[in-house]
């Protein structure tokens, strides 16, 4: 007979090392589903973190992605952590990507620095007023913020698909259907060959490690996290924490897609995010909320999507065979939760009553 | 059936209301002669690093009510648990009528006879009471309402119960609800049930109620265990009591043949007091709390405070006895800022509190703490550790953005030190500590705050001796240092010797205030009920 008992608490050590040992098992379940593919396995890792870390050009790319990555994770991290399931980063990402967008082309012609400036600033307006709203209809009809979230997603991408077929068509553009080039000074600097935006990225990191350690708009947040009915009787301003959160939340969200519009994209358009608010998600889950392992996770995960992008080009391996790997890393690094949690006992049925209950531990 | 004869004669005896005054002589009669139907053999169970059952034994005899009595912790529940076939033991073994059985779950127990009430009712709410009592049969594809009410029928006239099937449960009290979970067990083949704690949220005469179905399921061959902290509950209903100390077998008594102070003795493991003492206080001459023609409705704009008005002066405990219910919670919750009443006045001092917010009270510098009834889920932040609760109301004081935890860190160490809160440290999860820590926390907590009104909702709710002693110490010391305390309370017997005046409730309604050293019991528990005295 097996039996699933709860375990105690595990040390920082133990659990660390069950996640490293989730991840290793990850790799070599997608290593026998390459050899059902007739490939290497050992070169396909290989290829992989060749494909990422492997020249500056590479590493580059993979900074590109761990950026956006990042800021997303914080910005799902700290509604997350106030148990505000806001999955709504990709919509707010577009939203702010189109804030910045609004600025860019409004005021081409004013210095560069004040209109980085204005794009960020508007970038964070849209993106905290996207999630303001399903923050208003939670507090007002208590809606699910996680449905009004996601669908506001669809609504988000939508509207821009709709400018970019739209009204900010680009005459010049031969007819493609794309919206046209910012000028230079809408382009965030490069700093070491990539775009300024990592700085800002560890920055922020860093910041919202504080928040949480050290703040009391941190100490706010987690005990609202942890009971609405705690933070009332404290005397936590409840309304208030709860709406700076979600602002602070979707404001980070959009900074993320002023970033990636600005610095890669040098424009707008309906496939400026490529899911990355959806795999924020994971990072954020994976990373346990915690901002400063949040860097980590979204640099691993980068080093997955650009590897994966690679080993399309370099060997004809689909990319999506990368995505497997992402899934399968996912399933049992969750999985691996359970065995934190739980732990299984195999008990024999016992033919007497042993008369030493103690000698099994 | 060998002791079918002195059942008979147990009937007689034993369902008087004064069994505690006769010895009981049926049972010493008894007790050679009955057979065991239940035996736990060696019931060890581990739960991380806490042992909670050690090498337990107990028998369980055929047609005897046997009370399990222990601490918090000392691992009663488990042990039921085990035997309702909610946990499998680490190791050990059960016996049923003799022959070693195996539980893998909660069906597996009910199919052997044996029946589980929970101290928190298993019942889907917007179902009636006869869909609950016959939900998970399963040897019938359709329900035959006709033979099911008659055998539910037949079980109320056998035992003495009366309950109207189709009332749906949420409509129902506490008590009601708890006599279908009776019924539900019986008609599924119960010969023994298990009671957890049956009568916390009963009424005096509810609990007498439940007492006389117990003796007629004795009657009938029936055997129960129960659980309670009551001690005066188990010489009154018991035959035999087994007592459970820091998981371990701490022995097995007959009830006619020990005292209140022996069982205590034996529970805790030394000398203890069971005397709960009303301090002496010097009464302040003005009331610190006037709360008059206070009215709150629920969200279905429904009354749940009606036109209540009294005062509360320093230096004294003011009890509020009633039904769970009854309104407790709104009262408290209006006065401490946290319910927002229709209309009337609360006035702290001189200062009105309607309207004030818990914040706006703790700007005002109003000092007054609230020891609310969900511990866990509103006085303290379970997740988090004792150092981060104990900052809970005091976290903006200091200047600037940050937080001053090593400040909260010392406090919580005084508050640790002072309270004799048995911890492996401050950074130790709330959660994870017992439930009488937990409870010194938070009032330790509030203490320190130096209040001039507390108010408390059942303090001592699931507390054992010991940690209901160091209450009962607490709250007699704030009054003598001229607080004035409100005392939400569920037993009587507490509620009467610690407080000053006693105010009885109603469905929102205050039924009179009465001195507790003059009224009696039952005239208390009949203005509970709402009934004019």
């Amino acid at each position: 007979m097996i039996r699933i008992v709860a375990t105690t608490e595990l040390s920082r050590r133990k659990t660390t090392f069950m996640r490293i040992l989730a991840v290793t098992a990850a790799l070599a379940a997608a290593a026998v589903i390459m050899l059902c593919m007739k490939l290497n396995p050992l070169k396909i890792y290989g290829q992989i973190i060749a494909g990422s870390l492997g020249s500056a050009y590479r590493f580059r790319e993979t900074v590109n992605k761990a950026i956006p990555l990042t800021v997303l994770s914080l910005g799902i991290g700290i509604a997350f952590r106030m148990k505000f399931w806001n999955i709504g980063a990709e919509g707010q990402f577009f939203m702010g990507a189109f804030g910045a967008s609004l600025a860019a082309f409004a005021f081409p012609g004013i210095p560069r620095p004040v209109l980085l400036f204005l794009m960020i600033l508007s970038s964070f307006v849209f993106g905290a007023f996207w999630s303001l709203i399903p923050a208003g209809l939670k507090i007002k009809f208590n809606a699910s913020e996680t449905l009004v979230t996601l669908m506001l997603n669809y609504v988000a991408q939508l509207w821009i698909g709709y400018l970019q077929y739209g009204p900010w068509r680009d005459p010049a553009a031969n007819g493609f259907p794309k919206i046209a080039h910012f000028t230079q000074n809408a382009i965030l600097p490069k700093v070491f060959g990539i775009h300024i935006g990592w700085i800002f990225t560890l920055i922020l990191a860093f910041i919202f490690y504080i928040i949480f350690k050290r703040t009391k708009f941190g100490y706010e947040i987690d005990v609202l996290g942890e009971s609405e009915a705690t933070a009332h009787y404290a005397g936590i301003n409840v309304p208030n924490v709860l709406l700076v959160t979600v602002m602070l939340s979707g404001g980070l969200c959009g900074f993320a897609g002023m970033m990636q519009a600005s610095a890669i994209e040098n424009s707008l358009s309906e496939q400026l995010s490529g899911g990355l608010g959806f795999t924020a998600v994971i990072t954020t889950w994976l990373a346990q909320l915690n901002p400063l392992l949040m860097v980590l996770v979204s640099f691993l995960f980068s080093m997955l999507i650009q590897g994966g992008n690679f080993l399309q080009s370099a060997m004809q391996i689909p990319s999506s065979m990368s995505q497997i790997l992402e899934g399968i890393i996912i399933f049992f690094v969750l999985g691996s939760e359970f065995f934190i949690r739980y732990r299984f006992v195999f008990v024999k049925k016992p033919k007497r009553s042993p008369d030493l209950p103690e000698a099994a531990k | 059936m060998p002791g079918l004869s002195f059942r008979s004669f147990h009937k007689t005896a034993g369902t008087g209301r004064d069994v505690r005054q006769q010895p009981f002589i049926p049972t010493q009669h008894k007790v050679p002669v009955m057979e065991t139907f239940i035996e736990l053999k060696n019931i060890s169970k581990r739960f991380g690093t806490v042992q909670a059952n050690e090498a337990v034994s107990l028998n369980i005899k055929k047609g005897e009510i046997l009370a399990l009595l222990g601490e918090n912790g000392s691992g009663k529940s488990t042990l039921v648990n085990i035997l309702a076939g909610i946990y499998s033991p680490d190791s050990g073994s059960i016996f049923i009528n003799g022959k070693e059985t195996f539980f893998t779950s909660p069906e597996d127990a009910i199919k052997n006879g044996i029946g589980m009430v929970h101290q928190h009712f298993k019942l889907v709410n917007v179902m009636s009471a006869l869909e609950n009592i016959t939900l998970g049969e399963k040897n019938s594809f359709l329900i035959n309402k006709k033979n099911i009410t008659k055998k539910i029928t037949s079980l109320e006239n056998t035992y003495g119960f009366s309950i109207d099937p189709d009332k749906k449960i949420y409509t129902m009290s506490v008590s009601e609800k708890q006599t279908v979970e009776i019924i539900k067990m019986l008609y599924h083949g119960a010969k023994l049930l298990i009671l957890d704690e049956p009568t916390a949220v009963l009424t005096p005469q509810e609990t007498n109620r439940l007492f006389d179905v117990l003796r007629r399921m004795r009657q009938q061959g029936c055997s129960v265990v129960i659980i309670t902290h009551k001690l005066n509950e188990v010489m009154d209903i018991s035959d035999r009591v087994s007592v459970l100390r820091k998981g371990k077998f701490a022995g097995t008594v007959l009830t006619s043949e020990t005292s209140a102070p022996q069982l205590a003795e034996l529970m805790v493991g030394g000398d203890v007091s069971l005397e709960v003492i009303r301090a002496q206080a010097e009464r302040s001459p003005e009331p610190l709390l006037t709360v008059s023609r206070l009215c709150v409705k629920n969200e279905n704009n429904l009354p749940v405070l009606d036109d209540v008005s009294f005062s509360l002066y320093g230096g004294e405990i003011l009890g509020v006895a009633g039904i769970v219910g009854s309104g407790q919670k709104e009262l408290c919750e209006a006065i401490a800022g946290l319910t927002r009443a229709d209309s009337g006045s609360i006035l702290f001092d001189k200062d009105e509190l309607m309207g004030m917010s818990p914040l706006n009270i703790k700007k005002k510098g109003l000092r007054m703490s609230f020891i609310p009834e969900d511990r866990l889920g509103m006085g303290l932040v379970a997740g988090m550790d004792i150092t981060d609760n104990v900052m809970l109301k005091t976290y903006d004081e200091s200047e600037g953005p940050f937080v001053d935890r090593s400040d909260g860190k010392k406090r919580a160490e005084l508050i640790v030190k002072n309270y004799d809160i048995a911890t492996p440290g401050v950074n130790h999860i709330v959660k994870k500590l017992s439930g009488g820590n937990i409870q010194k926390v938070l009032l330790g907590r509030e203490i320190e705050m130096h209040p001039r009104v507390l108010v408390t909702a059942y303090p001592f709710r699931g507390l054992d001796v010991g940690a209901s002693n160091t209450i009962y110490a607490m709250l007699n010391e704030q009054k003598c240092k001229g607080v004035a305390v409100l005392l939400i309370g569920e037993d009587l017997d507490v509620l009467r010797a610690l407080s000053d005046r006693l105010m009885v409730i109603n469905n929102g309604k205050v039924m009179g205030i009465v001195d507790p050293r003059t009224e009696s019991k039952d005239r208390i528990g009949i203005m509970m009920m709402g009934g004019n005295t």
